[in-house]
């Protein structure tokens, strides 16, 4: 078994990866360098970026190749940010706002 | 009777107490991730462990950057550079990304050569990936350098929002610092490498544990590159 003796691929697979990674990280500058703006750039950046880091952790760090238990524990708690996420999200609209109301008096 | 008093001291020898005791009730016989060298599960779970430091980092970075009522600095200007009289949005940047990028391709090939165990590959490939992190950090200094004379400081700087400092130099010296971290520590396995350490053993984990660490910091960077630069 391929797995008792360490992680054992294909260079060309990682060659195909390096590639993909190059070709997303090209993309993504061109989002910037056209000048795209608005939800266009922002959905744009946001999925080259889930590509990018999806591709690096499945395939440069071995993650597709691992067992559930290792996947799980390692990939499932990051999904915890999203809340604090979306709590500061709220916050710093209210802060936003209180600054506006009360102390930008030139906005 | 006797078997059983027997039997009980067997047991008692088989679990020592104190610190080896500790430390064997945590481990010993109690294998959650299979078939994974406890060297690279305890990899994974400080990596898990700086995921959170780097989603807060940049989790307060939106934060500020949502709460200022200042322009935010348009990052696209900031980092622009003249290469033969034409500016180039975030140049700079780009360069970095994709000698980052390389590094990381760079190492998954060693890793790849170390199971095969082609030391000579596997010690060149660590090498050529601790220049590209050294040249990543030249540029980071060199970018640093920039901004600094351009009168960017933590606490305020000449085209925006004071925050885009703060948040600028914490976040990407936190990344440089793991950056540097990465290169000394790919300098030290590939010489063990070279000198046969994990030939005695015929375990080149080290390699594949090193490489984590090194494929972790090309992730922060492509969450940094997307979030702070290009957003």
């Amino acid at each position: 078994m391929a797995h008792a003796k360490g992680q054992q691929h294909p260079i060309s697979i990682y060659l195909a990866i390096w590639g993909l990674l190059f070709v997303l990280s090209t993309m993504s500058y061109l989002v910037d360098y056209f000048g795209f703006q608005s939800y266009l750039r922002w959905s744009l950046i946001l999925l080259f970026m889930l590509l990018k880091a999806g591709l690096i952790v499945s395939f440069f760090m071995h993650m597709r190749w691992e067992r559930l238990a290792l996947r799980c524990a390692i990939l499932a708690p990051p999904i915890a940010v999203l809340v604090l996420v979306g709590l500061m999200t709220l916050e710093a609209n209210y802060t936003l706002l209180t600054r506006l109301v009360f102390f930008a008096k030139d906005f | 009777m006797a078997y059983e008093t027997v039997k009980g001291a067997e047991q008692a020898a088989a679990v020592p107490a104190g610190w080896q005791g500790l430390a064997d009730d945590w481990s010993a016989d109690r294998q959650v991730f299979k078939n994974v060298p406890w060297g690279k599960a305890m990899m994974w779970i400080f990596l898990l462990s700086d995921t959170f430091i780097f989603s807060i980092f940049l989790t307060s970075y939106m934060t500020v950057r949502m709460s200022t009522t200042v322009a935010w600095p348009n990052p696209s200007e900031v980092f622009a550079l003249t290469i033969g009289g034409t500016e180039f949005p975030l140049i700079l940047i780009a360069i970095m990304t994709f000698i980052l990028i390389s590094s990381s391709g760079t190492m998954a090939m060693a890793v790849n050569f170390g199971y095969r165990r082609e030391r000579g590959k596997t010690a060149a490939l660590m090498l050529v990936t601790a220049f590209f992190g050294l040249t990543f950090v030249g540029m980071q200094v060199f970018e640093w350098t920039k901004l600094i004379e351009e009168g960017v400081r933590p606490w305020g700087n000449p085209m925006g929002a004071a925050q885009f400092g703060s948040t600028f130099f914490m976040i990407t010296g936190f990344h440089g610092l793991h950056v540097s971290v990465g290169v000394i520590i790919l300098t030290i396995v590939a010489l063990k490498v070279l000198r046969g350490d994990y030939e005695r053993s015929g375990n080149y984990a080290a390699v594949e544990i090193t490489g984590l660490y090194w494929h972790f910091v090309d992730l922060v960077w492509v969450f940094i590159f997307a979030l702070f630069y290009l957003w």
